[in-house]
């Protein structure tokens, strides 16, 4: 198809690289710097999409980031085909694909469009009264509702883009780039602050630069020519940095910004190739000059949503900036001056343009006089009460206006047309303001809201701020960045713009047919009428949040920039309330959508989440080990031989370790450094039991509570020398044991001397057991003594591997004979051969956490969070002998003497044997006294740890059971979904007893 | 997202820091002697504060250290910063 | 009698172009005195005022609102409803609530849009796989719908989840609750306003409480903005504000209140037919029948009443959600919003008397108020009519916390050795 609406001159496009892209399956051709929305209006394509509700056809309205038609489906594989995006924001390039969306089977034919027939029956909120009956079916009309809406689709293949963040920080940010923010960015470089200018538009200027060019001079300069002259001057000092395609989303206190810059979705496939798709910038800005600009709003009249109906200001900018006109037989509908002059650059460039319907009484401004003078009909006082058209404007109805504005009068006016511009006004855009907690105030006169205040560390300028005059706004801005930022630096600028200010505003216009037959729309996505909201209000939803869930009006994928203020109008109007006593809805970040990609940047598949690893890690890798998840640790869970299912090489392993040697890797268990005069003092308020008398040279084993009176923590802590300690804490509390521990130092006991550092990551620790593990100890640390006598059980000693001091701490968590060389990390793998070397003679086996875990309960050990739970106390785990009599105080001492604690009924830890030995119960599984027919049935406790013991043949498992003290040899069940399982409470310790085989 | 001044290191990004709750509840130094009601009022019970609160606050990916901040909670303005053992600017 | 919502009252309505639908509720000024009256407008606030009407049988009833009915948490959740919950004091709670959800469109004549679409618990460790199943075989033992979902079967029941092995914290499992799901978050706040009022309740918004008036140990009544309302009975239903109607009475609450954020995507087609959250890695899913794809995000650790959250908190969400969903990669953030959640240490709520009598208190939600919001109100209902509580909240009375006997919803806490 041809460039038939493209003018022969002009426009900021480059002529000489022609693009060839597709649209709904046909071919057609743009130029380098054309929109996917220009060039299809070069094309003479309007319609492009179907609404949400109704499936009405709908063309492109804006020519930025408000449009709320036309959306589209990009084509590009099953991992690269975006969804939702703006026709108005895409730049097109070679190749370039997309589709039209929320229709089928074509946007021209739409069989969803059947929804418009049912439109009487189903207004606003009709789904809150309907699809009640019957109750079960509401499912299946969900499942068409669904089906119906949404908007495109989702890729379903991974994204193969990448993503990036960069904090940045600065002296000003500076949010948009039109003629304020470059006049502000002129005032802040002078004097030598960074500066960060962003815009989310691709070029810089704002809406002057596509200002008519005869009408508007600055320095006797185009206003291209300075918009031009001023950003090389500004691009070539140092001190600013100027970003395009960069939308700032989100602005929260204390001047921290959130902006994503799109980097590379505006180059075709081959020039992408290796670049970062959008780049997301956190920014921290000393000051924040806010110069977003303003956008136009429609009319809101019957059937104001056909294709062909545009705003006057992206009319003006589709043929100024981009040589397209959007028709040849123009209507302009219009509240003030601004629409004249996008009817001079029409009129210069040819196009024809029928009438402007002007709703005043008159303007004084120059701009209608010339266009009075260039021979163009202007119907003073006038309003469109219809428009004809299905899938693209022909006609408009035009009826006078009474006196009081509040219906037509007269004969009706029917005029031809291929376009309809539409212009009601300016609305500043301070949803970033309103963001940073700044308050509004409403303009009565001038039917806007606009910034009431400014801060210490932030400024509006421009017409965000309610400034609409060029002249104004350079003026205005240099003053104000003067102040703002304690300078003094004016320009003065030679300004001829020749705009008058008076506006005057109908919130919805009258019409000659009973409303309830009219459609006249508010929020063009989402369908919402001015009935919806004068429906709203009949029933009662009278807050404008109401107003807005009920109809869903500001809802849309636009977030209410083209509609909000006219649904704010109707309310008012309706409720007879003013509209700054109504205020807005509330402007949710960000401002424009940001892809989750962006926001994630390159924390995603290995980079997800920190991996830690101990420094054995690579040995286990290499001998096969499977690993577990332990927090950010990972962890070696079993080693299988060739062809070995889990559970036989955990048995393997766990025979192995009590029959010969097993080796395991204890590197990820927390350590902590304690030192200082208090140090024992400090214990004893920590943990249950009393440390005061632990001998130099001993370990012991240690439970912490919550000042609840919870179990929070274990481990043994040794005590290496007078003031000095090494605790050790399990792998996932490390962290929150040191936070608690510092928490306490600091703030409650701050006379006690004592120094913490977490050493974790400091020693590398290989545990060995077994009966062989004294003979493979002695074989890799010298200087030690490893007899008995020496070096009992719950001790420690200093030895040397090779010649590297290491820490030798003679303590069990399997109930065997075993040691646990701690040595410094880069030690760690080397100390792990030597053992693995010197124990071959001993079948020394390496085990895993399930090997552990197995061995462990086999002793009735408890793993704090996983017989415990946080709510289970010392007392329940039947560990009253952990808890110090004499202590006057520890930490959860209180609250174990609390009513419900001291209850004797409480859950119990106790061991639970299968009356099947084989039949191994399931973790979690819970237990009932009496096996009821069919659920609720009265649960007693669950199975806390089960596994199969190969050293005692037979099943074991851990519980926690109400009263369990009482209940031992007591027959209960373990109710399964396809069976019920009898167990009999048993001692939760259910090997060596006496502990004979700690000095096997 | 606030900046905090950390008494030790000075303005930081608030995602250094850790937040520890009210502020100037002292940890009874004879637990044993309150009441179950009075334990519970230490253990639990709290101002939650709309306005100006007390607070405590970590600087836990800087120096560690425990100091107080006074916040209005209701607009997140930071008031103050003192050290722990400080009483707050009134 | 307010006139019955249906297809036939559509279209009998469109002739005369709607014009013609009665108002869902009134807008009375307060009345100098009520027999009770209920402090929040939330769901919880307007579902325990319809109760207190239709099963208690109180005639003078209004509740206040600060703001605009349903604009606290109720309109700002993520709507998940499920009743899959640990202890059995949780899931009597909770299940009591899901069984009235099953019929509430049609006992409201209000369609709140309940699609038990079903909910999953994603395990990515060993420790979830040991606590989900615990919490599985718990549930079914209490006669609550659970379901244990291996690797292979979750991949199955949800297609688009990311099951491979080879992810930083692969799925091991899940569980499944058919009859859980989600529901439209406004209509039910509607739904009960609409109701209560049918019933004569005095829905009163825009009308803030500045004081409560007590003599000895009895309420009076409150201060509010729109004048000195007198009653002897006061039900707080408050949500993050719960502690500031404490204090008014000289009361502390075990609560903290919290910033908790949630999102939506564009709408889109529909790509996820269920709801799935996952704690390990803080994320959970759903997608509204707009075709937003809806995500709650976790709470800041600090006080705040400001109703906005980090973008850290943000941005670790959707870490885990690239993470288990690859594929919205590219689909956008429309809408990012802050609600201010009322937790307790327990991580359940209160309903319960108060040391002042007359005075009750329904709080302590955290993030997890939507889902209760039918049963709370019912509950509570009784509570204040009866003066003791009903026998499925007796145990999430306030005295919880001197006893110690709490219910810790928590899930264990700590990870393992």
């Amino acid at each position: 198809m041809s460039n038939k609406f493209r003018l022969s001159t002009g426009g900021q496009i480059n002529r000489t690289e022609r693009i060839s892209f597709k649209f709904n399956g046909k071919i057609f051709f743009g130029f380098k710097g054309d929109t996917l929305a220009s060039a299809l209006l070069a094309n003479g394509v309007h319609l492009v999409g179907r609404s949400f509700k109704y499936h009405r056809p709908r063309g492109i309205f804006s020519s930025g980031a408000e449009e709320t038609n036309a959306l589209v489906q990009i084509i590009n594989g099953k991992n690269k085909n975006d969804p939702n995006l703006r026709a108005t924001q895409i730049e097109i390039f070679e190749g370039f694909n997309a589709e039209s969306q929320n229709c089928w089977p074509t946007v021209n034919f739409d069989l969803g469009a059947i929804n418009n027939l049912f439109s009487p029956i189903i207004p606003a909120g009709f789904y809150y009264k309907t699809f009640m009956w019957p109750a079960n079916l509401w499912g299946k009309y969900e499942h068409f509702i669904r089906r119906a809406a949404g908007l495109g689709k989702s890729p379903t293949e991974n994204d193969p883009d990448i993503y990036d963040h960069k904090y940045y920080h600065c002296d000003v940010l500076i949010v948009g780039a039109g003629p304020a923010g470059l006049s502000a960015a002129n005032v802040a470089i002078k004097a030598g602050k960074k500066v960060l200018l962003v815009d989310e538009r691709h070029h810089f200027g704002g809406d002057l630069s596509f200002a008519e060019e005869e009408i508007t001079k600055i320095n006797d300069l185009k206003p291209l020519d300075w918009i031009k002259k001023t950003y090389s001057e500004l691009q070539n000092n140092k001190n600013i940095m100027i970003l395009n395609r960069t939308s700032v989303a989100a602005y929260h206190n204390y001047n921290y910004l959130i902006m994503m810059q799109n980097l590379s979705d505006h180059l075709s496939e081959k020039e992408k190739k290796g670049k970062i798709r959008q780049r997301l910038w956190k920014v921290r800005a000393k000051k924040v000059i806010l110069a977003t600009g303003s956008i136009e709003r429609p009319m809101v009249f019957d059937c104001n949503d056909r294709p062909g109906i545009m705003l006057s200001s992206a009319v003006r900018k589709y043929i100024n900036y981009y040589g397209v006109k959007c028709g040849n037989n123009v209507v302009i509908f219009t509240n003030n001056d601004d629409a004249y002059e996008t009817a001079i650059s029409l009129h210069n460039r040819g196009v024809k343009i029928q009438a402007i319907v002007d709703i005043r009484e008159q303007s004084n401004g120059t701009l209608p006089k010339k266009c009075n003078e260039l021979g163009i009909k202007i119907l003073w006082k006038n309003t469109i009460v219809y428009t004809e058209g299905y899938k693209k404007i022909n006609k408009v109805h035009v009826m006078r206006l009474s006196n009081d504005n509040s219906s037509i009068i007269g004969n009706k006016l029917k005029i031809k047309c291929d376009l309809l511009c539409v212009s009601g006004g300016y609305t500043p855009a301070v949803h970033l303001f309103t963001q940073s907690g700044g308050k509004l105030i409403y303009n009565e006169e001038k039917y806007y809201f606009h910034p009431k205040s400014t801060s210490l560390n932030q400024i509006s300028v421009g017409s965000c701020n309610g400034i609409f005059n060029l002249k104004k706004i350079i003026e205005e801005t240099q003053t104000k960045t003067n102040e703002f930022l304690n300078l003094n630096h004016n320009e003065q600028l030679n300004i001829t713009e020749s705009k008058s200010g008076d506006f005057e505003n109908i919130w919805l216009l009258p019409s000659d047919k009973v409303s309830g037959k009219t459609k006249p729309f508010v929020d063009y996505q989402n369908d919402t009428t001015a009935n919806d909201i004068k429906l709203a209000l009949r029933e009662g939803y009278k807050s404008i949040e109401h107003v807005k869930r009920y109809t869903t009006t500001g809802m849309a994928t636009d977030q209410g920039k083209i509609g909000n203020m006219h649904a704010l109008g109707i309310v008012s109007k309706i409720t007879n309330t003013k509209m700054g006593e109504l205020g807005t809805t509330t402007f949710r970040p960000p401002y424009s959508p940001l892809t989750f990609g962006a926001i994630v940047g390159r924390n995603v598949k290995q980079f997800f989440d920190i991996v830690r690893k101990t420094p054995i890690h690579t040995w286990h890798e290499k001998h096969g080990a499977k690993f577990e998840d332990v927090g950010q640790w990972k962890r070696a869970w079993y080693y299988p031989n060739k062809n070995e299912s889990m559970y036989e090489a955990v048995q393997r392993e766990s025979k192995a370790a009590r029959n010969d040697s097993g080796i395991l890797d204890a590197s990820t268990l927390g350590k902590i450094d304690i030192q200082g005069t208090d140090a024992s003092e400090f214990l004893n308020r920590v943990y249950t039991n009393a440390w005061s008398k632990l001998a130099i040279g001993k370990c012991r084993y240690g439970l912490m509570l919550n000042d609840d009176g919870m179990v929070y923590d274990d481990g043994v802590t040794t005590r290496l020398g007078e003031n000095h300690y090494i605790m050790t804490t399990t792998t996932g509390g490390a962290a929150s044991v040191m936070n608690k521990l510092e928490d306490f130092l600091q703030t409650e006991w701050p006379e006690l001397k004592v120094y913490l550092t977490s050493v974790t990551d400091h020693f590398a620790t290989v545990s060995v057991c077994g009966p062989h593990s004294k003979k493979i100890l002695e074989k890799v640390v010298k200087n030690v003594d490893f007899s008995d006598q020496n070096f009992p059980h719950m001790s420690f000693k200093e030895g040397l591997v090779d010649n590297i001091k290491c820490r030798v701490m003679r303590i069990s968590f399997t109930g065997e004979l075993s040691y646990e060389i701690n040595i410094q990390s880069n030690y760690g793998q080397a100390t792990w051969k030597k053992c693995m070397d010197a124990g071959k003679e001993f079948k020394i086996t390496p085990y895993g956490t399930e090997a552990m875990h197995l061995l462990r309960a086999e002793k009735g050990f408890i793993i704090a969070g996983q017989e415990t739970d946080g709510t289970i106390t010392p007392i329940d785990l039947q560990m009253d002998w952990i808890i110090s009599k004499k202590k006057y105080d520890f930490i959860g001492k209180r609250s174990l003497y609390r009513s419900d604690t001291m209850r004797e009924n409480r859950k119990h830890l106790v061991g639970l044997l299968t009356d099947d030995p084989k039949e191994i119960l399931e973790e979690g599984a819970q237990i009932v006294e009496e096996v009821k027919n069919k659920p609720p049935m009265d649960m007693l406790g669950h199975v806390t740890s089960s596994y199969y013991s190969p050293n005692l043949n037979k099943s074991i498992a851990l519980a926690v059971i109400k009263n369990g003290k009482k209940l031992k040899g007591k027959k209960l069940f373990v109710p399964m979904p396809d069976k019920t399982i009898e167990v009999t409470v048993s001692d939760s310790v259910f090997l060596d007893k006496e502990g004979n085989r700690l000095n096997a | 997202m606030f900046i905090i001044k950390c008494p030790y290191c000075g303005d930081r990004d608030h995602s250094e820091f850790s937040y520890g709750g009210e502020a100037h509840i002292v940890r009874p130094k004879q637990p044993t002697e309150l009441s179950d009601d009075q334990w519970a009022e230490y253990l639990f019970m709290r101002k939650n504060i709309k306005g100006l609160q007390y607070e405590r606050w970590n600087h836990a990916h800087g120096c560690r250290r425990w100091f107080n901040m006074g916040r209005d909670t209701s607009n997140d303005k930071i008031h103050s910063v003192y050290k722990m053992g400080e009483k707050p600017e009134k | 009698m307010k006139n019955k919502y249906s297809i036939f009252s559509l279209i009998k309505n469109s002739f005369s172009f709607h014009e013609n639908w009665q108002r869902a509720w009134r807008d009375p000024k307060p009345k100098p005195s009520y027999d009770v009256v209920i402090i929040g407008g939330g769901g919880h606030g307007l579902a325990t005022a319809y109760y207190l009407a239709k099963e208690h049988s109180l005639k003078n009833i209004a509740v206040v609102e600060k703001g605009w009915i349903g604009g606290g948490n109720t309109g700002r959740n993520t709507t998940i409803i499920r009743s899959n919950y640990l202890w059995d004091a949780s899931a009597g709670l909770y299940d009591h609530a899901l069984k009235i959800w099953e019929n509430l469109s049609q006992e409201l004549n209000y369609n709140v849009m309940f699609s038990q679409r079903g909910v999953m618990n994603l395990a990515h460790n060993l420790h979830d796989v040991r606590e989900l199943k615990r919490r599985t075989h718990a549930n079914r033992l209490n006669g609550i719908d659970c379901e244990w979902l291996t690797t292979k079967q979750v991949k199955e029941f949800c297609p688009i989840i990311n099951c491979s092995a080879n992810i930083r914290y692969p799925v091991m499992g899940s569980t499944l609750q058919r009859r859980a799901g989600t529901a439209r978050h406004d209509a039910v706040a509607w739904g009960y306003a609409r109701g209560a009022d049918s019933m004569g309740v005095d829905i009163i918004q825009n009308c803030e409480v500045k004081g409560i008036k007590r003599k000895g140990d009895s309420v009076e009544g409150l201060e509010t903005t729109q004048g000195f309302i007198k009653t002897s009975k006061i039900g707080v239903a408050a949500s993050g504000h719960s502690s500031i109607i404490a204090n008014m009475a000289g009361l502390k609450l075990p609560i903290e209140s919290k910033p908790l954020q949630a999102l939506v995507s564009e709408p889109i087609k529909p790509i996820i037919n269920t709801v799935v959250m996952s704690n390990a890695v803080h994320a959970y899913v759903s997608q509204s029948d707009k075709g937003e794809l809806v995500i709650g995000a976790g709470t800041d650790s600090y006080v705040s009443y400001t109703q906005k959250g980090t973008h850290e908190i943000v941005e670790g969400t959707l870490n885990a959600i690239l993470e288990l969903y690859p594929i919205f990669s590219r689909l956008r953030m429309l809408r990012q919003w802050g609600g201010v959640v009322d937790i307790c240490p327990d991580a359940s709520p209160i309903i319960s008397k108060t040391s002042i009598k007359g005075l009750y208190f329904n709080c302590g939600w955290g993030t997890g108020g939507f889902k209760a919001t039918p049963g709370s109100g019912h509950l509570f209902a009784h509570t204040i009519a009866k003066d003791e509580p009903h026998a499925l909240n007796a145990a999430f009375n306030i005295n919880r916390f001197v006893s110690g006997n709490l219910v810790d919803e928590h899930g264990a806490a700590a990870v393992a050795h």
